[in-house]
């Protein structure tokens, strides 16, 4: 039994074919990279995947199941956790109290081990993902933060969720070098936990060094998939990202 | 019976469209819901009547006048309290409402009440449609929605200042960089909403009396319209307009017309559940499914 | 060249030395914390018992749309942005009235049936405009209830036009200042409790973003609904004591006016405070009640000031008073000029 497959997804936005029967799959424990040019579908992969889109035909398979149109809050709950592209943090609330409100989720309440004070669990998970202790920026309000740690923000819902299959959409954007290098030994981590990781990506140099499959979409179709290696290789590729170099 | 079903739907449903293309107008462009839409309404009506009763200026004079006017208040009211407030959804809300509120219940206050607030029609008489007495103005009416909506077709679709209207509503910031003053085309939006509103009370308002209560009621159809055909989208009001317009004449024909009241709020509520985004609203299904 | 000045603002010392209470050390500075706390609350208790006979009416009035305002402020703080607590009010009204009318039931029972009853119907009216959001959701809020005015004059339940008159009055004055009293203490404390627990975060997460609630795998539909059901459960309250206030029941429980109150009390008294919806309230229910020779100029007034507010102050009088009470202001200059930052 496949971990996650995809089969004919499809999506069309008022006559505009966004995805276009789309099929993958992913193996339990693996690190899949989704690129391609802007506007080439991935991020409405995402969606359609996570439940926050219905697909107009196709199935997604998690586990055996068909999971297509379920609504991303038990999608979620099955366990596949995502980030946005956008960051979404709740700004009133201050950094630790933003994964509260994960930890309220039912998945959380289900997989059971989350004893005790919410707040210090929240405060463990932030000390993971690099929110200093003991300095004040867990306890700022989301709006004052930078850029950077709204993005460790986003990563840390999904540690908090315990999700077994992530998806990251576009987590490196808007980071400099530095906080890339910060946080890739992370994502390194998270496979080694067992996690299975999907990688929405424009940064492919960094993509590349930890990914184990990278698969290339344009224009809503797959072109490519394979090794990063060999994607480096493919001809259409190249075509398809003229002018980027790989 | 059936005949007169069919025609009377039809006129039902001209007026409704009428009242609602107003305000979606200046929501498709501005983003602004005008909610001192009744207010304008009812305001044009009072001034065709001012001007045509106490003051004894001809009728088409005093019609256009008021329609002047109340375009004008529209700007101004863009001019001096919105352009103030844009991006606060909420406060744009809150006081379009409230200057809406304070026009009719000022002119509540003020004794708009009865019988001698009335607009006389334009012609007297009725024709025989299909075996139907019907009377002039209402086919004036319907006549004037037709053209109106062929010369808002071909105003938004084939002239410059149309583009730059929908250049705006479709993205303000790309409107801004190419040369487009976003504030002038969200006046001028307003300004168009507001005509629009008053043109449709000096063609309507002549079939009954002025009063404040026909105020909140036009603002309730037209937003009911508005909400089941798609707040931004045109064609869903002309046929959210049509199908509220029979379903409330075929009520009233066939059930009990005092159920037509309840016609609107039960056809919004059915379809908000179905389709959040009305009819034809855009697909925006992230918005929808959350 | 000519130096600019700017004015800046920093917080008063007692402010910083007060912000941690292990640095309290004089009665000036316990003072200096607790008076604008206790205020309020003796304040008001003691107006309400001490005020001439006639404005005891007033006071009730004025606790009871403090109520409904701090209603509306957590429905709107959850990003539920009703233009129509009005349809709550009426639905809580018309609940207990009938409670009271056609099964008999005597005012202790009627009022909590009311308000239960009221509340669930309420949430079950908005449940299909839940998938909306913004603009959009306050535009059916505020046909909601105007629609229901009409079904109610055209079809002629509940007594129709006539309304349904002949219920059970309270005890006394004094018991029902009491009681509303009572009332909005607990809706007040209770739903600033509610805010600042963890669970509450989730209703203001709802507002900031209710994607990411999702994909927190929580269903923001659901607690939609539960904020739905706290947010209409009060104003139902507000109805259904009103009712027995009034000894009747009509289509004015429907009526504009008792929806455009809560917003301008809370706008006027600083919209996502909890206390500026009830600063609000007890600033423009008085108020209201001095407007009455003016009749139907009054929902003029109101409305004017709600709209000269959020034009003029939108962030309202409490947060702007309370850093008048905690700041100072002063004209520094610039020497470098101000930065356009």
């Amino acid at each position: 039994m496949e971990y996650l497959k995809i089969e004919n997804l499809r999506k069309t936005f008022g006559g505009v074919v966004a995805v276009d029967n789309i099929s993958f799959e992913v193996e339990q424990g693996a690190l899949l990279g989704i690129i391609g040019p802007n506007g080439s579908g991935k991020t409405t992969t995402v969606n359609l995947i996570t439940g926050f889109l219905t697909p107009d035909s196709g199935k997604v398979m998690f586990k055996g199941r068909d999971i297509a149109g379920l609504r991303a809050s038990k999608i979620t709950n099955l366990g596949i956790g995502r980030t946005f592209q956008m960051v979404k943090p709740f700004y009133r609330l201050p950094a630790f109290k933003n994964l509260v409100v994960p930890l309220f989720s039912p998945r959380v309440k289900r997989m059971g081990g989350h004893y005790g004070e919410k707040d210090t669990l929240a405060l463990d998970i932030l000390e993971d993902i690099g929110f200093e202790r003991d300095s004040a920026v867990p306890y700022k309000p989301a709006s004052i933060l930078p850029h950077g740690y709204l993005k460790r923000l986003e990563m840390a819902r999904v540690i908090a969720l315990q999700s077994e299959l992530i998806v990251f959409d576009e987590l490196y954007s808007g980071l400099t070098l530095a906080e890339v290098a910060s946080i890739s030994p992370m994502i390194e981590k998270l496979i080694e936990a067992g996690k299975t990781i999907i990688m929405v990506e424009h940064r492919l140099k960094e993509l590349f060094k930890i990914a184990h499959r990278v698969m290339v979409l344009d224009q809503g179709k797959k072109i490519a998939e394979g090794s990063p290696r060999e994607i480096m290789k493919q001809p259409s590729v190249k075509k398809a990202y003229l002018g980027v170099e790989l | 019976m059936l005949l007169s079903v069919l025609v009377y739907g039809f006129i039902n449903s001209v007026i409704l469209a009428m009242v609602a293309l107003g305000f979606s107008i200046t929501f498709g462009i501005s983003r602004v819901a005008n909610f001192s839409h009744g207010g304008f309404y009812i305001l044009g009506g009072i001034f065709t009547w001012y001007g045509l009763i106490k003051l004894g200026m001809p009728y088409f004079l005093s019609a256009g006048l008021s329609i002047i006017i109340i375009g004008a208040l529209g700007a101004l009211m863009y001019k001096v309290i919105l352009i103030r407030l844009r991006g606060l959804e909420l406060s744009e809300v809150i006081a379009t409402l409230s200057l809406g509120i304070v026009i009719l219940e000022l002119l509540r206050g003020l004794g708009v009440f009865g019988y001698e607030f009335r607009n006389p029609v334009f012609m007297d008489g009725s024709v025989d449609i299909l075996g139907v007495g019907v009377g002039i103005q209402r086919i004036i009416i319907v006549c004037a929605g037709a053209l109106l909506l062929i010369l808002l077709h071909f105003f938004v679709h084939h002239t410059k200042m149309g583009l730059a209207f929908r250049g705006v509503a479709q993205q303000e910031h790309t409107a801004l960089s190419v040369g487009i003053n976003p504030d002038l085309v969200s006046m001028l939006s307003l300004a168009m909403g507001s005509v629009m509103c008053a043109l449709s009370a000096v063609l309507i308002l002549p079939l009954g009396v002025i009063s404040v209560d026909e105020g909140y009621d036009i603002l309730i159809k037209a937003l009911a319209v508005c909400i089941i055909g798609g707040l931004e989208s045109t064609l869903g009001v002309l046929v959210a307009a049509f199908i509220i317009g029979y379903i409330e004449v075929l009520t009233s024909m066939y059930i009990s017309s005092a159920l037509t009241s309840v016609v609107p709020l039960a056809c919004m509520l059915g379809i908000l559940l179905v389709r959040p985004s009305g009819i034809f609203g855009k697909s925006k299904e992230i918005e929808e499914r959350v | 060249m000519s130096t600019e000045r700017r004015k800046e603002r920093i917080d008063r010392p007692i402010k910083a030395v007060t912000d941690d209470i292990f640095c309290l050390s004089s009665i000036r500075e316990i003072a200096y914390l607790v008076i604008p706390r206790m205020l309020p609350v003796v304040g008001l208790l003691l107006l309400a018992f001490l005020v001439p006979p006639y404005w005891r009416k007033v006071m009730v009035i004025t606790f009871v749309m403090g109520m409904m305002a701090l209603s509306w402020d957590f429905m709107a703080s959850c990003g539920l942005t009703s233009l129509g607590q009005a349809l709550f009010f009426a639905l809580g009204a018309y609940s207990a009235g009938a409670a009271n009318h056609y099964l008999g039931l005597p005012i202790y029972l009627s009022i909590p049936l009311g308000t239960l009853i009221g509340a669930v119907i309420s949430t079950a009216c908005i449940y299909p405009t839940l998938g909306l959001r913004g603009i959009y959701f306050s535009v059916v809020t505020l046909i909601i209830p105007l629609m229901l005015m009409r079904v109610v004059e055209t079809t002629g339940i509940f007594g129709g036009t006539e309304g349904i008159t002949g219920l059970s009055p309270f005890p006394g004055i004094i018991v029902t200042i009491a009681l509303s009293m009572i009332a909005l203490w607990i809706t007040f404390f209770g739903l600033r409790r509610l805010i600042d627990s963890d669970y509450g975060h989730i209703f203001v997460a709802l507002k900031d973003n209710d994607r990411a609630v999702e994909a927190s795998g929580l269903s923001i539909r659901w607690f939609k609904v539960q904020a739905i059901f706290i947010g209409s459960g009060i104003c139902c309250f507000c109805g259904a004591f009103m009712t027995h206030y009034y000894m009747s029941i009509g289509m004015s429980a429907f009526a504009v006016d008792l929806s455009i109150f809560p917003i301008a009390a809370s706008v006027v008294g600083g919209m996502g405070t909890l206390v500026g919806p009830l600063l609000g309230a007890i600033i423009l229910g008085p108020l209201s009640e001095a407007l009455r020779a003016f009749g139907s100029f009054r929902v003029v007034i109101y409305a004017a000031l709600l709209g000269t507010f959020i034009v003029m102050l939108p962030e309202g009088l409490f947060p702007y008073l309370a850093r008048k009470y905690q700041q100072i202001e002063r004209w520094v200059e610039a020497p470098g000029g101000i930065s356009e930052d």
